[in-house]
Protein backbone atom coordinates (compact mmCIF):
# COMPACT_ATOMS: atom_id res chain seq x y z
CA UNK A 1 0.00 0.00 0.00
CA UNK A 2 0.85 3.43 -0.47
CA UNK A 3 1.13 5.76 2.40
CA UNK A 4 -0.73 9.28 2.05
CA UNK A 5 -0.62 10.00 5.43
CA UNK A 6 2.99 8.77 6.48
CA UNK A 7 4.75 9.29 3.38
CA UNK A 8 7.15 12.08 4.54
CA UNK A 9 7.94 11.19 8.25
CA UNK A 10 10.82 9.05 8.03
CA UNK A 11 12.87 11.08 6.20
CA UNK A 12 15.20 13.34 7.70
CA UNK A 13 14.15 17.00 8.68
CA UNK A 14 10.72 16.28 7.26
CA UNK A 15 9.49 19.22 9.52
CA UNK A 16 11.22 21.50 7.03
CA UNK A 17 9.91 23.35 4.09
CA UNK A 18 12.65 22.94 1.87
CA UNK A 19 12.49 19.01 2.82
CA UNK A 20 8.48 19.29 1.82
CA UNK A 21 8.60 21.13 -0.84
CA UNK A 22 11.43 19.13 -2.37
CA UNK A 23 9.21 16.28 -2.06
CA UNK A 24 6.29 18.14 -3.90
CA UNK A 25 4.71 19.98 -0.89
CA UNK A 26 2.09 22.90 -1.85
CA UNK A 27 1.86 22.07 -5.52
CA UNK A 28 -1.53 20.97 -4.54
CA UNK A 29 -2.15 24.43 -2.77
CA UNK A 30 -0.86 25.98 -6.33
CA UNK A 31 -2.82 23.60 -8.24
CA UNK A 32 -6.03 24.73 -5.98
CA UNK A 33 -5.17 28.32 -5.93
CA UNK A 34 -4.31 28.92 -9.51
CA UNK A 35 -6.80 26.47 -11.45
CA UNK A 36 -9.27 25.73 -9.44
CA UNK A 37 -12.95 27.14 -8.30
CA UNK A 38 -14.30 26.18 -5.22
CA UNK A 39 -16.96 24.39 -6.10
CA UNK A 40 -15.02 21.97 -8.04
CA UNK A 41 -12.96 21.58 -5.39
CA UNK A 42 -15.78 20.41 -2.97
CA UNK A 43 -16.66 18.43 -5.99
CA UNK A 44 -13.24 16.51 -5.71
CA UNK A 45 -13.36 16.30 -1.97
CA UNK A 46 -17.20 14.21 -2.10
CA UNK A 47 -15.35 12.21 -5.09
CA UNK A 48 -12.69 11.01 -3.05
CA UNK A 49 -14.89 9.82 -0.48
CA UNK A 50 -12.61 11.21 2.58
CA UNK A 51 -14.73 11.20 5.96
CA UNK A 52 -13.45 13.10 8.97
CA UNK A 53 -10.54 11.76 11.27
CA UNK A 54 -11.35 12.80 14.20
CA UNK A 55 -14.17 10.47 15.16
CA UNK A 56 -17.37 10.96 13.98
CA UNK A 57 -16.24 9.80 10.32
CA UNK A 58 -18.85 12.82 8.54
CA UNK A 59 -18.30 13.34 4.48
CA UNK A 60 -15.82 15.88 4.76
CA UNK A 61 -16.58 17.19 1.16
CA UNK A 62 -20.24 17.54 2.07
CA UNK A 63 -19.35 18.79 5.49
CA UNK A 64 -17.72 21.90 3.56
CA UNK A 65 -20.91 22.13 1.03
CA UNK A 66 -23.04 23.20 4.32
CA UNK A 67 -20.99 26.70 4.20
CA UNK A 68 -23.74 29.05 2.78
CA UNK A 69 -22.17 31.26 -0.16
CA UNK A 70 -24.80 34.19 -0.04
CA UNK A 71 -23.72 35.05 4.20
CA UNK A 72 -22.28 38.32 4.17
CA UNK A 73 -20.34 37.53 7.37
CA UNK A 74 -16.33 36.35 7.43
CA UNK A 75 -16.47 32.44 7.21
CA UNK A 76 -13.19 30.39 9.29
CA UNK A 77 -11.86 27.45 8.97
CA UNK A 78 -10.73 25.85 11.76
CA UNK A 79 -8.01 22.82 12.14
CA UNK A 80 -8.53 20.71 15.18
CA UNK A 81 -5.22 19.66 16.61
CA UNK A 82 -6.43 19.39 20.09
CA UNK A 83 -5.85 15.45 20.33
CA UNK A 84 -6.76 14.34 23.45
CA UNK A 85 -8.79 11.02 23.01
CA UNK A 86 -7.04 8.44 25.42
CA UNK A 87 -5.02 6.22 22.89
CA UNK A 88 -4.84 8.63 20.44
CA UNK A 89 -1.06 9.67 19.39
CA UNK A 90 -1.29 10.07 15.20
CA UNK A 91 -2.30 13.72 15.07
CA UNK A 92 0.52 14.82 17.29
CA UNK A 93 2.95 12.64 14.93
CA UNK A 94 1.92 14.41 11.90
CA UNK A 95 2.33 18.02 13.25
CA UNK A 96 5.55 16.80 15.17
CA UNK A 97 6.85 15.29 11.97
CA UNK A 98 5.26 16.37 9.41
CA UNK A 99 3.52 19.96 9.96
CA UNK A 100 3.01 21.35 6.34
CA UNK A 101 1.19 18.32 5.25
CA UNK A 102 -1.18 19.39 7.82
CA UNK A 103 -0.56 23.39 6.78
CA UNK A 104 -1.39 22.96 3.01
CA UNK A 105 -4.67 21.00 3.78
CA UNK A 106 -5.46 23.69 5.97
CA UNK A 107 -5.16 25.86 3.40
CA UNK A 108 -6.84 24.21 0.79
CA UNK A 109 -9.74 23.53 3.28
CA UNK A 110 -10.46 27.48 3.58
CA UNK A 111 -10.11 27.81 -0.07
CA UNK A 112 -13.15 25.44 -0.38
CA UNK A 113 -15.06 27.57 2.27
CA UNK A 114 -13.61 31.07 0.84
CA UNK A 115 -12.11 31.62 4.34
CA UNK A 116 -9.62 34.29 4.91
CA UNK A 117 -8.89 33.52 8.10
CA UNK A 118 -7.80 30.25 9.77
CA UNK A 119 -6.89 28.73 13.31
CA UNK A 120 -5.07 25.83 14.09
CA UNK A 121 -6.07 25.17 17.70
CA UNK A 122 -3.26 22.65 19.11
CA UNK A 123 -3.22 21.10 22.16
CA UNK A 124 -1.93 23.01 25.07
CA UNK A 125 0.02 20.38 26.41
CA UNK A 126 1.90 19.66 23.11
CA UNK A 127 4.41 22.80 23.63
CA UNK A 128 6.67 20.64 21.30
CA UNK A 129 4.17 20.46 18.54
CA UNK A 130 3.25 23.70 18.64
CA UNK A 131 6.33 25.17 18.43
CA UNK A 132 6.91 23.14 15.23
CA UNK A 133 3.88 24.38 13.36
CA UNK A 134 4.50 28.06 14.68
CA UNK A 135 7.78 27.85 12.49
CA UNK A 136 6.18 26.29 9.64
CA UNK A 137 3.51 28.22 9.37
CA UNK A 138 6.23 30.86 9.47
CA UNK A 139 8.23 29.79 6.93
CA UNK A 140 5.61 28.65 4.88
CA UNK A 141 4.64 32.91 5.34
CA UNK A 142 8.33 33.86 4.34
CA UNK A 143 7.33 31.97 1.11
CA UNK A 144 4.21 33.33 -0.14
CA UNK A 145 1.88 30.31 0.36
CA UNK A 146 0.16 32.18 3.46
CA UNK A 147 -0.70 35.68 3.23
CA UNK A 148 -2.25 38.41 0.71
CA UNK A 149 -2.39 37.41 -3.04
CA UNK A 150 -0.79 33.99 -2.59
CA UNK A 151 0.41 32.77 -6.07
CA UNK A 152 -0.59 35.87 -7.70
CA UNK A 153 -4.11 34.79 -7.54
CA UNK A 154 -5.99 37.97 -5.47
CA UNK A 155 -6.81 35.14 -3.30
CA UNK A 156 -5.69 36.34 1.11
CA UNK A 157 -5.18 33.53 4.25
CA UNK A 158 -4.30 34.48 7.00
CA UNK A 159 -3.45 30.79 9.68
CA UNK A 160 -3.21 31.53 13.49
CA UNK A 161 -1.36 28.85 15.62
CA UNK A 162 -3.58 28.80 19.01
CA UNK A 163 -2.73 27.14 22.10
CA UNK A 164 -5.39 25.50 24.06
CA UNK A 165 -5.00 25.33 27.99
CA UNK A 166 -6.06 21.34 28.96
CA UNK A 167 -9.12 20.71 28.29
CA UNK A 168 -10.86 17.56 26.62
CA UNK A 169 -13.47 18.59 25.59
CA UNK A 170 -12.35 21.34 23.37
CA UNK A 171 -11.66 18.08 20.73
CA UNK A 172 -15.32 18.34 20.23
CA UNK A 173 -15.66 20.96 17.63
CA UNK A 174 -18.76 23.20 19.41
CA UNK A 175 -16.11 23.61 22.14
CA UNK A 176 -13.54 24.19 20.51
CA UNK A 177 -15.20 27.01 19.61
CA UNK A 178 -16.10 28.26 22.98
CA UNK A 179 -12.59 28.16 23.66
CA UNK A 180 -11.36 29.86 20.72
CA UNK A 181 -13.32 32.59 21.40
CA UNK A 182 -11.87 32.87 24.80
CA UNK A 183 -14.50 31.47 27.03
CA UNK A 184 -14.63 28.05 28.85
CA UNK A 185 -14.51 24.99 26.66
CA UNK A 186 -18.67 24.21 26.85
CA UNK A 187 -19.99 22.93 23.97
CA UNK A 188 -23.19 24.71 22.23
CA UNK A 189 -26.55 23.26 21.39
CA UNK A 190 -26.85 21.65 17.65
CA UNK A 191 -28.52 22.81 15.34
CA UNK A 192 -28.00 25.60 14.66
CA UNK A 193 -24.37 23.29 13.10
CA UNK A 194 -20.84 25.70 12.87
CA UNK A 195 -20.89 25.84 9.55
CA UNK A 196 -23.67 28.46 9.55
CA UNK A 197 -23.57 29.36 12.71
CA UNK A 198 -19.42 28.72 14.56
CA UNK A 199 -16.88 31.17 15.57
CA UNK A 200 -18.40 34.42 16.70
CA UNK A 201 -21.75 32.81 14.95
CA UNK A 202 -20.08 33.24 11.40
CA UNK A 203 -19.75 30.13 9.06
CA UNK A 204 -17.14 27.72 10.43
CA UNK A 205 -15.76 24.71 9.39
CA UNK A 206 -13.81 22.57 11.80
CA UNK A 207 -11.67 19.43 10.47
CA UNK A 208 -9.16 17.39 11.77
CA UNK A 209 -5.57 17.37 11.51
CA UNK A 210 -5.48 13.72 9.73
CA UNK A 211 -8.34 15.14 7.25
CA UNK A 212 -7.08 17.77 6.59
CA UNK A 213 -3.20 16.13 6.17
CA UNK A 214 -4.58 14.06 3.29
CA UNK A 215 -6.30 16.40 1.34
CA UNK A 216 -2.64 17.52 -0.36
CA UNK A 217 -2.32 13.80 -1.76
CA UNK A 218 -6.16 13.80 -2.74
CA UNK A 219 -5.68 17.17 -5.27
CA UNK A 220 -2.32 15.76 -6.35
CA UNK A 221 -2.89 12.60 -7.26
CA UNK A 222 -6.97 12.85 -7.95
CA UNK A 223 -9.54 11.63 -6.05
CA UNK A 224 -10.13 8.21 -8.01
CA UNK A 225 -6.70 7.15 -6.76
CA UNK A 226 -8.18 7.83 -3.02
CA UNK A 227 -11.36 6.46 -3.79
CA UNK A 228 -9.71 3.30 -5.11
CA UNK A 229 -8.35 2.43 -1.60
CA UNK A 230 -10.47 0.97 1.23
CA UNK A 231 -13.58 -0.18 1.07
CA UNK A 232 -17.09 0.87 -0.98
CA UNK A 233 -17.97 3.39 2.09
CA UNK A 234 -14.48 3.94 3.98
CA UNK A 235 -12.24 4.87 1.67
CA UNK A 236 -8.18 5.92 1.62
CA UNK A 237 -6.35 4.79 4.43
CA UNK A 238 -6.52 5.58 7.99
CA UNK A 239 -4.01 6.26 11.13
CA UNK A 240 -4.02 3.71 13.70
CA UNK A 241 -2.73 4.37 17.22
CA UNK A 242 -1.73 1.14 19.04
CA UNK A 243 -0.98 1.53 22.63
CA UNK A 244 -1.31 -1.19 25.97
CA UNK A 245 0.00 -4.48 25.91
CA UNK A 246 1.36 -4.93 22.38
CA UNK A 247 4.47 -5.64 21.16
CA UNK A 248 5.11 -2.76 18.87
CA UNK A 249 3.27 0.38 19.65
CA UNK A 250 3.27 3.11 17.27
CA UNK A 251 1.32 4.93 14.46
CA UNK A 252 0.16 2.61 11.69
CA UNK A 253 -1.31 3.90 8.36
CA UNK A 254 -3.37 0.71 7.05
CA UNK A 255 -5.72 0.88 4.03
CA UNK A 256 -8.79 0.90 5.46
CA UNK A 257 -10.66 -2.78 5.29
CA UNK A 258 -7.63 -4.18 6.77
CA UNK A 259 -8.25 -7.31 8.80
CA UNK A 260 -8.21 -6.02 12.49
CA UNK A 261 -6.57 -9.60 14.17
CA UNK A 262 -4.28 -9.76 11.28
CA UNK A 263 -2.87 -5.97 12.05
CA UNK A 264 -2.95 -7.00 15.57
CA UNK A 265 -1.09 -9.78 15.19
CA UNK A 266 1.33 -9.47 12.20
CA UNK A 267 1.82 -6.06 11.73
CA UNK A 268 1.68 -4.99 15.54
CA UNK A 269 3.49 -8.12 16.43
CA UNK A 270 0.80 -9.61 18.78
CA UNK A 271 0.14 -9.72 22.70
CA UNK A 272 3.89 -10.19 24.08
CA UNK A 273 5.10 -12.07 27.14
CA UNK A 274 3.17 -15.42 26.66
CA UNK A 275 0.08 -13.53 27.27
CA UNK A 276 -3.40 -13.85 25.36
CA UNK A 277 -5.46 -11.19 24.36
CA UNK A 278 -8.38 -10.08 26.75
CA UNK A 279 -9.96 -7.22 25.41
CA UNK A 280 -9.15 -4.45 22.61
CA UNK A 281 -10.35 -1.05 22.17
CA UNK A 282 -10.58 -0.22 18.33
CA UNK A 283 -11.49 3.75 18.63
CA UNK A 284 -10.24 5.38 21.60
CA UNK A 285 -11.35 5.27 25.27
CA UNK A 286 -14.99 6.66 24.07
CA UNK A 287 -15.56 3.15 22.00
CA UNK A 288 -17.21 0.32 23.52
CA UNK A 289 -14.54 -2.51 24.08
CA UNK A 290 -14.26 -6.05 21.89
CA UNK A 291 -13.40 -9.36 23.51
CA UNK A 292 -10.91 -11.23 21.27
CA UNK A 293 -13.59 -13.37 19.76
CA UNK A 294 -15.37 -10.21 18.65
CA UNK A 295 -12.70 -8.91 16.74
CA UNK A 296 -12.24 -12.54 14.21
CA UNK A 297 -13.83 -11.17 11.13
CA UNK A 298 -13.51 -7.61 12.09
CA UNK A 299 -12.04 -5.67 8.91
CA UNK A 300 -10.85 -1.76 9.66
CA UNK A 301 -13.30 0.67 8.73
CA UNK A 302 -16.32 2.07 9.73
CA UNK A 303 -19.06 -0.20 8.81
CA UNK A 304 -17.46 -3.62 9.90
CA UNK A 305 -16.22 -2.12 13.74
CA UNK A 306 -19.72 -0.63 13.94
CA UNK A 307 -21.16 -4.19 12.82
CA UNK A 308 -19.44 -5.59 15.78
CA UNK A 309 -20.49 -3.38 18.37
CA UNK A 310 -17.98 -0.61 18.77
CA UNK A 311 -17.19 2.40 17.23
CA UNK A 312 -13.67 3.11 14.96
CA UNK A 313 -13.43 6.52 16.27
CA UNK A 314 -10.25 8.14 16.28
CA UNK A 315 -8.48 4.52 15.61
CA UNK A 316 -6.98 4.67 18.97
CA UNK A 317 -6.01 1.11 19.59
CA UNK A 318 -5.81 -0.14 23.23
CA UNK A 319 -4.97 -3.50 23.85
CA UNK A 320 -5.11 -5.59 26.90
CA UNK A 321 -3.82 -8.92 27.99
CA UNK A 322 -5.15 -11.12 30.56
CA UNK A 323 -3.04 -9.98 33.35
CA UNK A 324 -5.23 -7.41 32.47
CA UNK A 325 -8.31 -6.48 35.73
CA UNK A 326 -11.07 -5.26 33.58
CA UNK A 327 -12.47 -3.79 36.72
CA UNK A 328 -9.88 -1.76 36.92
CA UNK A 329 -9.48 -0.63 33.22
CA UNK A 330 -13.15 0.70 33.76
CA UNK A 331 -12.81 2.45 36.50
CA UNK A 332 -9.83 4.32 35.18
CA UNK A 333 -12.08 5.32 32.12
CA UNK A 334 -14.59 6.72 34.03
CA UNK A 335 -12.33 8.63 36.06
CA UNK A 336 -11.25 10.68 33.14
CA UNK A 337 -14.63 11.27 32.06
CA UNK A 338 -15.67 12.28 36.05
CA UNK A 339 -12.79 14.78 35.64
CA UNK A 340 -13.38 16.15 31.80
CA UNK A 341 -17.32 16.78 32.18
CA UNK A 342 -17.20 20.15 31.28
CA UNK A 343 -20.10 20.08 34.09
CA UNK A 344 -22.85 21.72 31.42
CA UNK A 345 -25.24 18.93 31.60
CA UNK A 346 -26.82 17.22 34.86
CA UNK A 347 -26.80 13.49 33.69
CA UNK A 348 -23.14 13.76 32.40
CA UNK A 349 -21.67 15.89 35.19
CA UNK A 350 -23.15 13.69 38.26
CA UNK A 351 -23.62 10.65 36.08
CA UNK A 352 -19.78 10.07 35.41
CA UNK A 353 -18.65 10.82 39.09
CA UNK A 354 -20.97 8.01 40.14
CA UNK A 355 -20.40 5.99 37.95
CA UNK A 356 -16.42 5.88 39.07
CA UNK A 357 -17.02 5.84 42.44
CA UNK A 358 -19.36 2.56 41.55
CA UNK A 359 -16.57 1.03 39.81
CA UNK A 360 -13.83 1.87 42.12
CA UNK A 361 -15.93 0.09 45.08
CA UNK A 362 -16.42 -2.64 43.31
CA UNK A 363 -12.70 -2.98 42.37
CA UNK A 364 -12.06 -2.36 45.85
CA UNK A 365 -14.12 -5.40 47.38
CA UNK A 366 -17.30 -3.56 48.64
CA UNK A 367 -19.67 -3.50 45.88
CA UNK A 368 -22.74 -5.44 45.58
CA UNK A 369 -24.43 -7.42 43.11
CA UNK A 370 -26.81 -4.85 42.36
CA UNK A 371 -24.00 -2.19 41.18
CA UNK A 372 -23.18 -3.45 37.88
CA UNK A 373 -27.58 -2.90 37.22
CA UNK A 374 -26.59 0.75 38.78
CA UNK A 375 -24.04 1.57 36.59
CA UNK A 376 -26.18 0.23 33.55
CA UNK A 377 -29.09 2.44 34.89
CA UNK A 378 -26.51 5.70 35.31
CA UNK A 379 -25.23 5.25 31.73
CA UNK A 380 -28.46 4.71 30.01
CA UNK A 381 -29.82 8.07 31.73
CA UNK A 382 -26.62 9.59 30.30
CA UNK A 383 -26.70 8.28 26.75
CA UNK A 384 -27.94 10.58 24.65
CA UNK A 385 -29.14 12.98 27.15
CA UNK A 386 -26.69 16.17 27.00
CA UNK A 387 -26.09 18.47 24.53
CA UNK A 388 -22.67 16.84 22.91
CA UNK A 389 -21.24 13.57 22.11
CA UNK A 390 -19.53 13.37 25.27
CA UNK A 391 -21.83 11.63 27.90
CA UNK A 392 -22.22 9.30 24.49
CA UNK A 393 -18.43 8.60 25.15
CA UNK A 394 -18.57 8.12 28.65
CA UNK A 395 -21.62 5.64 28.32
CA UNK A 396 -20.78 3.71 26.11
CA UNK A 397 -17.39 1.97 27.20
CA UNK A 398 -18.82 1.75 31.42
CA UNK A 399 -21.53 -0.23 30.09
CA UNK A 400 -19.50 -2.13 27.77
CA UNK A 401 -16.92 -3.24 29.83
CA UNK A 402 -20.31 -4.78 32.03
CA UNK A 403 -21.92 -6.49 29.55
CA UNK A 404 -19.04 -8.03 28.03
CA UNK A 405 -17.28 -8.82 31.45
CA UNK A 406 -19.94 -9.28 33.89
CA UNK A 407 -18.56 -12.40 35.10
CA UNK A 408 -15.45 -10.80 36.43
CA UNK A 409 -17.25 -7.80 37.88
CA UNK A 410 -19.25 -10.61 39.67
CA UNK A 411 -16.80 -12.21 41.08
CA UNK A 412 -14.93 -9.07 42.30
CA UNK A 413 -18.25 -8.64 44.42
CA UNK A 414 -18.43 -12.58 45.12
CA UNK A 415 -15.15 -12.63 46.50
CA UNK A 416 -15.26 -9.24 47.83
CA UNK A 417 -11.53 -8.40 46.48
CA UNK A 418 -10.12 -7.66 42.90
CA UNK A 419 -9.79 -11.51 41.73
CA UNK A 420 -7.35 -10.38 38.82
CA UNK A 421 -4.93 -8.58 40.76
CA UNK A 422 -4.98 -10.33 44.24
CA UNK A 423 -5.43 -13.40 42.60
CA UNK B 1 4.97 39.77 42.95
CA UNK B 2 3.95 42.75 41.39
CA UNK B 3 0.95 42.10 39.35
CA UNK B 4 1.58 44.08 36.15
CA UNK B 5 3.08 43.33 32.89
CA UNK B 6 6.71 44.36 32.00
CA UNK B 7 6.97 46.55 29.00
CA UNK B 8 8.18 43.56 26.92
CA UNK B 9 5.02 41.45 28.41
CA UNK B 10 2.83 44.35 27.36
CA UNK B 11 4.38 44.42 24.09
CA UNK B 12 3.84 40.74 23.26
CA UNK B 13 0.27 41.21 24.80
CA UNK B 14 -0.77 43.52 22.24
CA UNK B 15 1.10 41.78 19.59
CA UNK B 16 -1.15 38.66 20.66
CA UNK B 17 -4.23 40.85 20.41
CA UNK B 18 -3.96 42.44 16.79
CA UNK B 19 -3.48 38.87 15.45
CA UNK B 20 -7.19 37.80 16.48
CA UNK B 21 -10.22 38.84 14.63
CA UNK B 22 -12.07 40.02 18.14
CA UNK B 23 -10.24 41.04 21.39
CA UNK B 24 -11.80 38.13 23.56
CA UNK B 25 -10.46 35.55 21.49
CA UNK B 26 -6.48 36.26 22.57
CA UNK B 27 -7.82 35.37 26.30
CA UNK B 28 -6.24 32.22 25.90
CA UNK B 29 -2.88 32.88 24.91
CA UNK B 30 -3.39 36.46 26.98
CA UNK B 31 -3.93 33.90 29.98
CA UNK B 32 -0.36 31.78 28.92
CA UNK B 33 1.60 34.92 28.84
CA UNK B 34 0.05 35.86 32.49
CA UNK B 35 0.71 32.52 33.83
CA UNK B 36 4.59 32.87 32.22
CA UNK B 37 4.94 36.36 33.89
CA UNK B 38 3.26 35.51 37.04
CA UNK B 39 4.14 31.64 37.53
CA UNK B 40 0.64 31.55 38.97
CA UNK B 41 -2.88 32.71 37.89
CA UNK B 42 -4.24 34.31 41.65
CA UNK B 43 -6.90 36.86 41.99
CA UNK B 44 -4.60 39.38 41.40
CA UNK B 45 -3.35 38.30 38.15
CA UNK B 46 -7.16 37.22 37.29
CA UNK B 47 -8.12 41.20 37.82
CA UNK B 48 -4.91 42.90 36.13
CA UNK B 49 -6.10 40.72 32.94
CA UNK B 50 -9.57 41.23 33.26
CA UNK B 51 -9.13 44.81 33.07
CA UNK B 52 -6.64 44.49 30.34
CA UNK B 53 -9.36 42.32 28.13
CA UNK B 54 -12.27 44.91 29.14
CA UNK B 55 -14.21 41.85 30.63
CA UNK B 56 -15.30 40.96 34.26
CA UNK B 57 -12.88 39.03 36.73
CA UNK B 58 -15.75 36.77 37.50
CA UNK B 59 -15.53 35.52 33.43
CA UNK B 60 -12.22 35.35 33.53
CA UNK B 61 -11.72 33.21 37.16
CA UNK B 62 -14.52 30.99 35.20
CA UNK B 63 -11.98 30.76 32.02
CA UNK B 64 -9.16 30.28 34.62
CA UNK B 65 -10.59 27.49 36.29
CA UNK B 66 -11.97 25.70 33.73
CA UNK B 67 -8.52 24.51 32.15
CA UNK B 68 -6.06 22.32 33.61
CA UNK B 69 -2.73 24.20 32.94
CA UNK B 70 -3.38 27.32 34.75
CA UNK B 71 -2.26 27.24 38.20
CA UNK B 72 -4.58 29.24 40.57
CA UNK B 73 -1.47 29.27 43.73
CA UNK B 74 2.12 28.81 43.20
CA UNK B 75 3.24 25.41 42.63
CA UNK B 76 6.76 24.34 42.48
CA UNK B 77 10.02 25.58 39.77
CA UNK B 78 9.30 22.19 37.94
CA UNK B 79 5.71 20.48 37.70
CA UNK B 80 6.46 16.88 37.32
CA UNK B 81 2.83 15.45 35.35
CA UNK B 82 2.49 11.65 35.58
CA UNK B 83 -0.08 10.77 32.75
CA UNK B 84 -2.73 8.16 34.57
CA UNK B 85 -4.93 7.46 31.94
CA UNK B 86 -5.57 3.94 30.24
CA UNK B 87 -2.62 2.89 28.42
CA UNK B 88 -0.54 4.78 30.24
CA UNK B 89 -1.90 2.75 33.59
CA UNK B 90 -1.45 -0.64 31.85
CA UNK B 91 2.21 0.04 31.40
CA UNK B 92 2.77 0.77 34.67
CA UNK B 93 1.98 4.34 35.29
CA UNK B 94 0.88 3.65 39.17
CA UNK B 95 4.44 2.33 39.88
CA UNK B 96 5.86 5.67 38.63
CA UNK B 97 4.00 7.63 40.72
CA UNK B 98 4.46 5.84 43.61
CA UNK B 99 8.18 5.94 43.02
CA UNK B 100 8.36 10.10 42.33
CA UNK B 101 6.39 10.22 45.76
CA UNK B 102 8.75 8.23 47.72
CA UNK B 103 11.56 10.00 45.74
CA UNK B 104 10.60 13.37 46.84
CA UNK B 105 8.76 12.25 50.26
CA UNK B 106 5.53 14.45 48.76
CA UNK B 107 2.05 12.91 47.66
CA UNK B 108 0.35 14.13 44.44
CA UNK B 109 -0.98 17.55 44.45
CA UNK B 110 2.14 18.98 46.67
CA UNK B 111 5.39 20.89 46.58
CA UNK B 112 8.88 19.95 47.72
CA UNK B 113 9.47 22.13 50.34
CA UNK B 114 12.44 23.15 48.91
CA UNK B 115 10.08 24.77 46.15
CA UNK B 116 11.59 22.83 43.19
CA UNK B 117 9.03 20.06 42.16
CA UNK B 118 5.51 19.87 42.35
CA UNK B 119 3.61 16.51 41.65
CA UNK B 120 0.98 16.03 39.66
CA UNK B 121 -1.20 13.07 37.70
CA UNK B 122 -3.23 14.11 34.86
CA UNK B 123 -5.19 12.63 31.93
CA UNK B 124 -3.95 11.20 28.42
CA UNK B 125 -1.00 13.73 26.82
CA UNK B 126 -1.42 12.02 24.01
CA UNK B 127 1.93 9.93 24.27
CA UNK B 128 0.81 6.23 24.67
CA UNK B 129 2.60 4.27 22.74
CA UNK B 130 5.52 4.95 24.63
CA UNK B 131 4.04 4.58 28.24
CA UNK B 132 4.57 5.37 31.23
CA UNK B 133 5.38 8.67 30.14
CA UNK B 134 4.96 12.35 32.47
CA UNK B 135 5.28 16.22 31.48
CA UNK B 136 7.75 18.09 33.11
CA UNK B 137 7.21 21.45 32.45
CA UNK B 138 6.91 21.62 28.57
CA UNK B 139 8.55 18.08 27.74
CA UNK B 140 7.60 15.37 27.09
CA UNK B 141 9.56 11.67 28.93
CA UNK B 142 8.26 8.56 27.68
CA UNK B 143 9.02 4.66 27.93
CA UNK B 144 9.96 5.68 31.58
CA UNK B 145 11.08 3.27 34.57
CA UNK B 146 12.85 3.57 38.12
CA UNK B 147 16.30 4.58 36.67
CA UNK B 148 15.11 6.98 33.71
CA UNK B 149 12.97 8.85 36.62
CA UNK B 150 16.16 9.52 38.87
CA UNK B 151 18.07 10.76 36.05
CA UNK B 152 15.67 13.19 34.81
CA UNK B 153 14.61 14.24 38.63
CA UNK B 154 18.67 14.17 38.87
CA UNK B 155 18.98 16.80 35.96
CA UNK B 156 15.95 19.38 37.18
CA UNK B 157 17.70 21.82 39.47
Amino acid sequence: MEKVLLRNIDVSDSHTLEVYRARGGYRAWEKVVQSMKPDQLIDEVKASGLRGRGGAGFPTGMKWSFVPKDNPKPKYMVCNADESEPGTFKDRLLIEKDPHATIEGTLIAAYGIQSHTAFIYVRGEMAFAAGVLERAVEEAKQAGFIGENVFGSGYDLDVIVHRGAGAYICGEETALLSSLEGGRGWPKVKPPFPATHGLFGCPTVVNNVETLAALPWIIERGAPAYAAMGTEKSKGTKLFSVSGHIAKPGVYEVEMGYPFKKFLEEDCGGVPNGRRLKGVIPGGASMPVLRPEEIEKVTLDYESVQAAGSLLGSGGVIVMDDSTCMVRAAWNISRFYAHESCGQCSPCREGCHWMEKIFWRIEQGQGDNSDMDLILNVAGNIMGNTICPFGDAAAMPAGAFIRKFRDEFEAHVAERKCTVRDA
Amino acid sequence: MSVEFSPDALKKFAETVSRYPKKEAAMLPVLNLAQQEFGYLGPEAIEYIAKLMGQSPARVHGVVSFYTMYNMKPIGRHHIQVCRTLPCALGGAEHVTEFIKQKLGIEVGQTTTDGRFTLSEVECLASCGTAPMMQVDDDYYENLDEEKVTQILESLK
